[in-house]
């Protein structure tokens, strides 16, 4: 027991830590940081628009962390991002008021979008880096197909309120992905749901014989990834009033990947942690700002971000512990023999 | 009667798609069932279909390369800075990045092997870090200007009238013709196939796996590499930016060529087909004039899911 509980919070300590490290460095390099004002009910900040920034990543990171837990990994979500944004839009541009339908319309695409590759992944298991690939090669053009191409601008009081809004003095997409979190961590920690989600992604064939449905719970991950990416999608079409197919969540399923890798998580499934995804969703959004409050030129930032990744991977490879283990073993025998 | 062998079959619907689809086109356009429009359809895609080919290595072990389409873009970049800015000679530039993109490739699979990472991941850092190398030489496009790439443009000779065949499509059918075979005649081929279809039985079996997956991604790397300076003699520039999604397009094209992608099984002659198929398509789509560029990326999606729909049939139908 007592053992189990160290490892867990070893778990969630390397990622806070890291989060930790990059916000004490952001206030070295620049103490205006951590300064919040209220201003017109609401708070400003540089803080406050790293939560806010990380939103998008961090929706898509939650839907992730559920999909990466089953053993899978979804490439489509930026492509159902920019789904849902045209879908709204679409929607929007025929001259529906009705604030109910618009956003039930992203949420749908979205969870159709889910749909189908859960079927590909669950039902006609398929490797998910394809299943998922198909939809993210395909997305962009049935998107663009919504809108014929064009890239649609609108004004919708109502519908900008998603990504511009703010609510309880927060912006609201950071009210939106709190609220996801809340719901989805009820889903999968108050129910047996995230336990069978683990037990597929830690060993299929000892949850088959089991009992569980590993296709239904396949489709349900990726259903709840779908619905998501498709709240991901409106916020970022909210936020510039318009529905770019072409550009909008371009490359964000990668930053979402690799939110959930910094998370802790291990890409061949098993335990997950939807709080570590979002932590990880944050580490990413802070080390963009600590690269442009450092002076660095923003070109470093893909470089930067790389050398993360693959220090991060190493961290959890026990092959790199151990060589890491042995230098220290001999650093401790030179000083011994020094002695 | 001839009985097809059924390891041929998923090779045979591939050419009998792209016949199909380039004999549509010439029946519904005028000009379109030509040599000229075929022999396009290579030097267009040269390119891609060596980072195909060198995608089937990687997929055909079991493994998958994301870093492609960001090291043509580093080539690209690094070519074009040490021509235009040092006034380096071409031949001097090609060597040097071809080793440092083949020791990149090796480094991947390093990584992947000893540190026992998922190809995935390994190659998404890589490519990152590639992308991000590309930005911090240059982030603006530099142009190459120097008479050796006048001159390898400008080779070539006319075939069947007016098809022409340029410096790009001979590499690329070169680059075809050792791949084709590297992987079905030598030692190094088996052993491909061998990890693709089982590592655990392959490593039983005596076979090195390090050194079979770091060749793997080193020659992954080199012919990405190799694509990326035929990529420049198009476009006669280097950009950070450019070549972005090329490793989709180059998975889908092993995958609509036949290539299982669980590994062990597929044929390079079927990559060849799959990027000519997605060329033919797009080719389909220029001539129709009416339709929009994005169906292009519908069909393809269509075109994937229907091949890997057969692959599932055909691994769930064959008797174990």
């Amino acid at each position: 027991m007592n053992l189990s509980q160290n490892q867990n919070l070893r778990r969630y300590l390397w990622p806070c830590a890291g989060l930790l490290v990059l916000l004490i460095i952001n206030a070295i390099i620049a103490p205006e940081f951590f300064q919040i004002e209220f201003k017109d009910g609401r708070f400003y900040g540089s803080l406050i628009d790293v939560l806010n920034r990380a939103a998008p990543v961090a929706l898509l990171a939650i839907g992730m962390a559920l999909v990466i837990a089953t053993g899978g990994v979804d490439l489509s979500v930026g492509s159902i991002m920019a789904i849902a944004g045209a879908a709204s839009a679409y929607y929007i541009t025929k001259g529906v008021d009705n604030l109910a339908i618009i956003i039930g319309a992203g949420l749908l695409a979205g969870l159709i979008a889910g749909a189908i590759n859960g079927l590909l992944v669950g039902y006609m298991s398929i490797q998910p880096i394809v299943a998922t690939l198909i939809l993210m090669v395909a997305g962009r053009g049935i998107a663009q197909l919504m809108n014929e191409g064009q890239i649609v601008t609108f004004d919708h009081a109502g519908f900008s309120f998603l990504g511009t809004g703010d609510f309880l003095g927060l912006p609201f997409p950071v009210v939106l992905v709190i609220i996801t979190f809340i719901v989805v961590q009820l889903l999968t920690r108050r129910t047996a749901l995230g336990l069978y989600i683990e037990a597929v992604g830690a060993n299929p064939s000892a949850s088959h014989y089991m009992g569980l449905n590993a296709k239904a719970i396949k489709m349900s991950v990726y259903c709840v990834a779908g619905l998501c990416a498709a709240l991901a999608g409106m916020i970022a079409a909210a936020d510039i009033k318009g529905s770019d197919a072409n550009n909008a969540g371009l490359w964000l399923e990668l930053d979402a990947i690799l939110a959930v890798v910094i998370g802790g998580a291990s890409l061949m499934g098993g335990r997950f942690s939807i709080f570590l995804a979002v932590i990880g969703a944050l580490i990413i959004q802070t080390l963009t700002v600590t690269i442009i409050l450092s002076g660095i030129p923003p070109k470093f930032n893909l470089l930067i971000k790389a050398s993360a990744i693959i220090i991060v991977l190493l961290m959890q490879s026990p092959l790199f512990q151990k060589q890491l283990g042995q230098l220290n073993f001999w650093a401790k025998k030179k000083e011994a023999k020094r002695a | 009667m001839l009985k097809l062998n059924p390891k041929f079959i998923p090779l045979a619907v591939t050419c009998c798609l792209f016949f199909l689809l380039f004999g549509v086109g010439a029946i519904q356009f005028e000009g379109f069932g030509t040599p000229r429009v075929f022999f396009n359809l290579l030097s267009d895609n040269a390119f891609l279909i060596i980072a195909a080919v060198g995608m089937t290595f990687v997929i055909l072990s079991g493994g998958i390369d994301l870093s492609v389409g960001a090291v043509i873009a580093l080539t690209g970049v690094v070519c074009s800075v040490l021509i235009s800015k040092y006034q380096w000679h071409p031949l001097v530039v090609f060597p040097i990045v071809l080793i440092g993109g083949t020791a990149f490739g090796a480094i991947m699979g390093a990584i992947i092997h000893y540190y026992k990472m998922q190809p995935f991941i390994v190659t998404l850092a890589g490519m990152f870090f590639a992308r991000g190398l590309a930005s911090v030489i240059s982030e603006e496009s530099i142009p190459i200007e120097h008479e050796f790439y006048n001159q390898v443009s400008a080779f070539g000779f006319e075939v069947f009238g007016d098809a022409w065949i340029g410096s790009s499509t001979i590499i690329c059918l070169l680059v075809l013709v050792a791949a084709i075979i590297i992987a079905h005649y030598t030692r190094f081929g088996g052993r491909v196939y061998a990890v693709g279809g089982d590592a655990n039985s392959a490593a039983l079996m005596g076979i090195p796996l390090a050194h079979t997956t770091i060749r793997i991604y080193a020659i992954s790397a080199f012919l990405a590499t190799l694509a990326g300076i035929v990529y420049s003699f198009y476009t006669f520039s280097g950009y950070s930016l450019a070549a972005v999604g090329v490793e989709l397009d180059a998975i889908a094209a092993v995958v609509i060529g036949g290539t299982l992608l669980t590994g062990g099984y597929g044929y390079m002659f079927g990559t060849l087909m799959g990027v000519l198929i997605m060329g033919v398509v797009q080719t389909y789509i220029s001539f129709d004039g009416t339709l929009s560029s994005w169906w292009t990326k519908i069909v393809i999606g269509g075109l994937l899911f229907c091949f890997i729909a057969l692959q599932q049939l055909l691994v769930r139908t064959k008797p174990r």
